[in-house]
């Protein structure tokens, strides 16, 4: 058993939190999302030289075969730093979805590309009614010769208004809620019958509103024919890199407002002077700890392959983020005082990121529902 | 980052589970389980038996008996002990007095004391906390004036825990009253067989009587009982409170907790259905099992960590083990007794030897006790305000 990083680990460590202390101040941040699209080109060049894009496909394929942990890495130092460029969208849900469902051509043809810098990725999929449930697809694709034909509303599409290239669930066959049927279709976003809309997120970052009317794909758009169990794992990386950037969110927010407690002066002394502001801080700490704990299990279980521990794993880790993250993101504005209600000062914008982070692929009572179902964490009597 | 055992630390496992299951008698570890307490006699056996074996004293040096464990070792030996509900080598003993003295004592009192009080033939309690001298423990007052080769003792001691089956008391006592608060304490050991020594039972709200006073009037102590120098008694108190770091969590102990649940919540219904099934309750529990998973990696960290810190280094995580640990136990023990329901109010204990017969599911008899007396957990030890206390100076910063 060994929590520590291994020598690459560090190295990409070292990279990606030296990237953010440099370029990632709040008020940059702040620059960048006044650019066209919200996110800045400059940056996406740098996170691109970096060799972040390449992070899920092997050297081969112009990346470095980053797991779970690497990804975790990455995603940490982004909360830290609230980067607002599509990484998530193109590299954790569309690179994870790419390499479990595309065929090596497509691959070969599309991971350089996206390792490069040069496409963005978004993953259509939830629907107006679909929740949480990864299942309820009802956008449908009927067979069209040799192709296919897609109809359908997708919604809250992670930056689905940056994106070249689409990643989208449309139902092959199956009723509404039918685990088995759900395609996965790979297509241009300027591919005639597609039309988006985006606008921003409270957290600063963007999404679309997309429709597919009487799209016409032709028979290799479609990666897998049975998605449901890749797209199944994919989100469960997904979740464990969201957990990992909530930590980097919380981790900011703590210690905004102990900087804060320590030269705020108030009735002629530091306001962390007084205990009751002391203790609760420290409860923020005990959340930390125990969020940052679990960011590593799922992490470390995110490559599981059976399919029920891992998502027993990523399901407790999503309610533990999900509740210190609402613990520790009200309780640095409460600390701060009025400068926390304030858009012009940073710790508001990590606590809307990691509220909105809640509401991504389940939230905290969503996971802890399922996870009793399913007989909880620990076993009967051994 | 591999959060799997080696291949050794498995076999480790694995041989420690086996122990704890079969050399300490069944008889005793249902009573844990069940949460009944035990006798003088179930420690001091359980004891003799971890200590034939070399397992009572794994964290003392090795000349006296430890074993040198990695942290990994001494975690997986106390998650077993605690999830096979083995009672836990006496504290006193095992955890605080021995370590003092295989420290700071002389060769001539280590070797009058430590192999007694590892084989459990001393049975100690702690005479530390009195009336007025409680989370603020420097304010202590019982004295120990030197009279020729004797320390004359005066005072009272309260919160004793398991006096009435120890025949020895270590106390911090003031030698110096001149000196500040902290300074001019020391650390001295007490045959309770003293003339002068009184025992009090303090019946706790779940009717136990696990805590005590002790008072001294006037009691003979040789000199050489002092443990290290006079007045350094301070020094010595605080080693022995930082000594146990991520035992006090106990994950193990309350991951049986839920296993017993588990086990009872299939035996309770609510109309057709047992308890185990109604989401609103399992909800409930997979929320403390979240955290319970959480504390558990957190601890992990914090053993893993300790092979790299230099010795007296702290992970910054270990101070929370307490805190989260304390609140975890608490919460399963309120879930224990939701599980037993209206079957949780007949009061069954008398400690005068006579028992009520049993009304209802034998297991419910000490569901409430149990939620009573686990109020404690979070007062005791540095109650968990004087531990964010500590936590917000030594690691905050504040």
């Amino acid at each position: 058993m060994d929590f520590d990083l291994s020598d690459d680990q560090r190295l990409l460590k070292d990279s990606v939190d030296r990237f953010i202390t440099d370029q990632y101040g709040f008020e940059q941040r702040k620059k960048y999302m006044r650019e066209a699209g919200g996110h800045s080109e400059a940056m996406w060049a740098q996170i691109t030289d970096i060799g972040l894009f390449g992070l899920p496909f092997e050297e081969t394929l112009g990346g470095f075969g980053g797991g779970a942990v690497e990804t975790a890495i990455v995603m940490e130092a982004f909360g830290r730093g609230l980067v607002v460029e599509p990484y998530f969208a193109t590299v954790i849900l569309g690179g994870g979805l790419l390499r479990r469902a595309a065929s090596d051509a497509v691959l070969g043809a599309l991971a350089p590309r996206v390792a490069a810098g040069k496409v963005k990725l978004a993953f259509a999929h939830l629907e107006r009614h679909s929740r949480y449930d990864l299942a309820d697809v009802t956008t449908t694709a009927r067979k069209d010769g040799s192709g296919y034909l897609l109809d359908g509303a997708k919604s809250v599409v992670l930056h689905g208004d940056a994106a070249n290239k689409i990643l989208l669930t449309a139902r092959i066959k199956g009723e509404r809620r039918d685990r088995a049927g759900i395609g996965l279709f790979l297509l241009d976003a300027g591919t005639p019958g597609v039309a988006g809309r985006g606008y921003p997120t409270q957290d600063g970052l963007r999404a679309a509103e997309i429709t597919f009317t009487n799209v016409r794909v032709t028979a290799d758009a479609l990666l897998n024919d049975n998605a449901l169990p890749l797209i199944e794992h994919v989100v469960d990386e997904a979740i464990a890199a969201l957990c990992a950037e909530a930590v980097g969110c919380m981790q900011a927010m703590q210690d905004l407002t102990l900087e804060y407690l320590k030269t705020r002066k108030q009735f002629g002394r530091a306001i962390g002077s007084f205990q009751v502001l002391q203790h609760r801080s420290v409860d923020m700490l005990v959340a930390l700890e125990q969020a940052r704990s679990m960011a590593m299990f799922a992490a470390v279980m995110a490559s599981e392959e059976n399919p029920i521990e891992r998502r027993k794993a990523i399901s407790a880790a999503k309610v533990q983020i999900g509740r210190s993250a609402r613990h520790i993101g009200q309780e640095a504005i409460q600390l701060h005082g009025g400068i926390g209600m304030t858009a012009e000062y940073a710790v508001g914008h990590y606590f809307k990121r990691v509220t909105m982070i809640d509401q991504l692929f389940g939230d905290a009572d969503t996971h802890l529902a399922w996870l009793a179902k399913h007989g909880g964490l620990f076993g009967h009597a051994a | 980052m591999d959060l799997n055992f080696t291949p050794e630390e498995r076999a480790f496992r694995d041989e420690a589970r086996t122990f704890f299951r079969t050399a300490i008698p069944e008889s005793i570890r249902t009573k844990v389980a069940e949460g009944e307490g035990l006798t003088r006699d179930d420690l001091v056996t359980s004891q003799r038996i971890l200590n034939e074996h070399g397992w009572a004293t794994v964290n003392w040096p090795k000349e006296w008996g430890g074993q040198e464990w990695s942290p990994v070792q001494v975690y997986l030996y106390q998650d077993e002990m605690q999830q096979a509900n083995c009672p836990a080598p006496i504290p006193f003993n095992v955890s605080m007095v021995g370590p003092v003295i295989a420290q700071f004592g002389s060769q001539e009192i280590k070797q009058r004391f430590l192999p007694p009080t590892a084989n459990a033939d001393i049975f100690w309690c702690q005479g530390f906390s009195e009336p007025g001298a409680g989370s603020d423990l420097a304010s202590l007052r019982t004295k120990a004036e030197r009279k020729g080769d004797k320390y004359i003792v005066n005072g009272q001691k309260t919160w004793t825990t398991l006096a009435q089956y120890a025949n020895w008391i270590f106390c911090l006592v003031r030698t110096d009253p001149a000196a500040k608060s902290q300074e001019g304490i020391s650390f001295l050991l007490i045959d309770m067989k003293t003339p002068g020594i009184t025992v009090r039972p303090i019946v706790t709200i779940d009717g136990g009587r696990e805590v005590n006073e002790v008072f001294f009037d006037d009691v003979e102590v040789p000199v050489e009982n002092l443990v290290g120098v006079e007045n350094k008694g301070w020094d010595y108190a605080k080693f022995l409170l930082g000594n146990e770091r991520t035992g006090i969590a106990r994950v193990g102990a309350s991951k049986a907790k839920i296993a017993r649940i588990k086990q009872l919540a299939a035996l309770e219904f609510a109309g057709e259905t047992p308890l185990i099934e109604s989401p609103r309750f399992l909800e409930k529990l997979a929320a403390v099992e979240v955290e319970l998973k959480a504390l558990e990696m957190t601890q992990l960290r914090v053993v893993s960590d300790e092979r790299k810190l230099a010795k007296g280094g702290q992970n910054p995580a270990s101070s929370i083990l307490k805190l989260k640990g304390s609140v975890i136990q608490q919460q399963l023990t309120e879930l224990l007794m939701d599980v037993v329901g209206p079957f949780a109010l007949p009061y069954q204990r008398d400690f005068d030897g006579k028992n009520e017969p049993i009304v209802g599911p034998d297991y419910a008899t000490e569901a409430a006790p149990m939620y009573f007396n686990y109020r404690k957990v979070s007062i005791y030890g540095g109650s968990n305000e004087i531990q964010r206390n500590i936590i917000a100076k030594a690691i905050l910063g504040l």
